[in-house]
């Protein structure tokens, strides 16, 4: 049996003056070494979760832990071994890469040599060592969302969570950015990743939730979910079985 | 720890470099203020003491008072006197005319017969009393006409500032005062004097003198660069409200403030590189301001601003006063949820701490109410100390309620903005 790093007990949130939970008495394991694809419509509660799993939004009630460490206990050890990739740039525009990249790598407590040489590594692995020095403003989006990437990583986190890594990139770039996610998992990182693009998903994930109105409605790897799914062949199919077809428009 | 701080530091330090809009605001603009402000209060300063100001006066009297306040106000070396326009003698009308069109900011028109008038009064009256006294034959008294009373006419341009108008009439009062207790002093010396000798003393009796502080024996005369300096310095370095608080929504709205938050870094190192970024900024603010009154003023004719004795007080006033100032520009920043919140906000609440804190209007003349307000502006406390420091010849005891009082300003501000941010991520 493999080891949780993740495990999710009876987790509710709900925001306030919301009518609904966003996320609504979910449980879950995510064992070491998966790539977990957290997939799910608009408002389902894929952001709600991975926020609480990284200390950015309290839970209403419930319990978490993350390599059996606890946010009341064990904050700052936690955040040592987790890597955050937001959906948003999360880098500032006037500073260049490598400024952007050693400031965050040192918050991490890197410094010196080890920075600046695993700053280097990274940017030439994703093919921006040549703009290093170029202001993130300058930057396409492709470029901006690898930069945004290697700021997670810098650290060699136990485990990465990614909000929609790939939206509004180029292939050139999604290829790129999804290969050196495997690769990082190849060296034991476990990925917890959300996204709307079902295809990536069913090629890089190795275990998938469909989550929706806050709550897991099925979990386990793409063959499972196939085969437990009624005339699904795919993933989308497995998708629009489980969550339905109507729009989810919400203001 | 240091490690993350020092880090922190040199990336607001990164920041503000690229950002050449906030250098401007934070370094230049403070400096053409000061200037600005300081020689427009001098020259407003000037302008009753140095500087003449063209004024009308129509004469209908040519007598000895007309005679008496044309000297008078040449004498007093702030009015240039104009009896006439475009080669024209001035009239009431064409005078009025000019100075409610905001040609002359003042016209004087003295009315006819007033010295024939007034010195025909004063003779009545010295002769009531004298007769009252048994030493005027009153069979010999002439009958006394009936005189109607004069009256000096002051036309004002109506943008002419309430102090300056307020200045010319007292002034213009007291000349007329002496003016007839002169003629009072001599009618009475004509009518019981047999000799040329003065029988009164005609020199002012009860005089005054300003008692100004004395630092090694030297007098500290306020001017308008010991009042200007502090004040405007202080307005600049609350300044820093703007581009901090805009820091702080930038950091909220593109998302690194997501990833600091997710960073093994305590929020308060994040606060910390901040704070000590920006109090350089005001320091160097400081600095620069106080080597302009120094240095620069001279040069454009402004008084020098004194600082012998009294830098290091006053830098410590600036540090605490920059404090505060920082402290409400992460609480605006961490409030606003947007740049076009925080900026005009925080723009807008600076001017209004200034005005109630007494940087334009001194505080003991704001009405009541406004006095107590003033108490509770962290820019009154760093006024006062300056001017404790820079005027009052203060120490460090002297200043230390109010360093006191901005420090806990800082504390709370920064105590609320952290308190704010964790119950927003509670929601």
């Amino acid at each position: 049996m493999q080891e949780a790093v993740i495990h999710i007990s009876n987790l509710y949130k709900k925001y306030k003056d919301a009518d609904d939970f966003s996320v609504d008495n979910l449980s879950l394991s995510i064992e070491k070494g998966e790539i977990f694809g957290l997939l799910g419509p608009n408002g389902a509660g894929k952001t709600t979760l991975i926020s609480m799993l990284c200390g950015l939004v309290k839970p209403t009630s419930g319990t978490f832990s993350i390599t059996g460490l606890t946010y009341d206990k064990s904050a700052m050890a936690i955040k040592k071994t987790i890597g955050v990739v937001p959906q948003e740039y999360a880098l500032y525009p006037t500073l260049t890469a490598r400024e952007n990249l050693r400031y965050f790598g040192s918050m991490y407590g890197l410094g010196g040599k080890t920075l600046r040489e695993k700053v280097d590594t990274s940017l030439e692995h994703l093919g921006l060592l040549k703009f290093a020095d170029k202001q993130v403003e300058t930057f396409s989006g492709g470029m901006k969302r690898r930069v945004n990437l290697i700021a997670g990583i810098l650290h060699n986190p136990k485990v990465l969570f990614l909000d929609e890594p790939t939206v509004g990139v180029d292939v050139q770039s999604k290829n790129v950015i999804i290969d050196y996610l495997k690769e990082l998992n190849a060296n034991g990182t476990t990925i917890i990743y959300t996204s709307h693009h079902l295809t990536e998903a069913q090629d890089f994930c190795t275990h998938i939730a469909i989550i929706d109105r806050g709550k897991i409605y099925a979990q386990g790897t793409l063959e499972t979910l196939i085969s437990e799914t009624p005339k699904a062949h795919n993933l989308e199919d497995v998708f629009i079985s489980l969550t339905g077809k109507e729009l989810r428009d919400d203001v | 720890m240091m490690y993350k701080f020092w880090m922190s530091v040199y990336k607001e330090i990164l920041l503000l470099r690229r950002d050449f809009g906030g250098l401007v605001i934070l370094f230049v603009m403070p400096l053409v203020l000061i200037v600005t402000i300081t020689l427009i209060q001098d020259s407003t300063f000037k302008s009753v003491t140095e500087t003449k100001i063209p004024i009308l006066l129509v004469d209908n009297d040519k007598g000895e008072i007309a005679k008496n306040v044309k000297e008078n106000l040449i004498q007093s070396g702030t009015f240039e006197l104009l009896t006439e326009i475009a080669n024209k003698p001035i009239t009431e009308t064409s005078a009025k005319e000019a100075v409610f069109k905001g040609e002359y900011q003042l016209a004087i028109v003295i009315p006819e017969r007033i010295s024939s008038d007034l010195q025909l009064k004063i003779n009545q009256n010295v002769e009531n009393i004298l007769s009252s006294f048994g030493m005027q034959d009153s069979v010999t008294m002439p009958k006394q006409q009936e005189l109607s009373p004069k009256e000096v006419r002051l036309y004002f341009d109506p943008a002419t500032q309430l102090t300056f108008k307020n200045g010319v009439k007292n002034a213009i009062d007291k000349m007329i005062s002496q003016i007839e207790n002169k003629s009072i002093y001599a009618t009475f010396q004509d009518q019981l004097g047999e000799t040329d000798e003065p029988l009164f003393e005609q020199e002012n009796f009860i005089s005054f003198k300003e008692i100004v502080p004395k630092v090694d024996d030297k007098e500290i005369v306020p001017n308008s660069v010991q009042h200007n300096v502090p004040a405007w310095t202080l307005f600049a370095i609350f300044f820093v409200v703007v581009p901090l608080s805009i820091n702080v929504v930038k950091e909220k709205s593109q998302g690194t403030l997501v990833r600091l938050i997710t960073n093994p870094v305590p929020y308060f190192i994040v606060i910390l590189g901040k704070t000590a970024t920006y109090l350089l900024i005001c320091m160097i603010q400081f600095w620069l301001m106080v080597a302009v009154g120094v240095y620069f003023f001279p040069y454009l004719g402004l008084p020098v601003l004194e600082v012998e004795g009294t830098l290091l007080l006053m830098s410590i006033v600036a540090f605490f006063s920059g404090l505060a100032a920082i402290g409400f520009g992460i609480l605006l920043g961490t409030i606003a949820k947007t740049q076009e919140q925080s900026a005009p906000f925080g723009a807008t609440s600076v001017v209004i701490l200034a005005a109630v804190g007494g940087v334009w209007v001194p505080v003991f003349a704001m009405p009541k109410v406004m006095q107590y307000v003033s108490h509770i502006s962290p820019m009154n406390w760093g006024l006062n100390a300056f001017y404790d420091v820079l005027l009052r010849n203060g120490t460090i005891l002297e200043i230390l309620p109010e360093i006191i009082l901005l420090l806990l300003f800082f504390l709370i501000t920064i105590a609320i903005a952290t308190v704010y941010d964790q119950k927003k991520r509670a929601v």
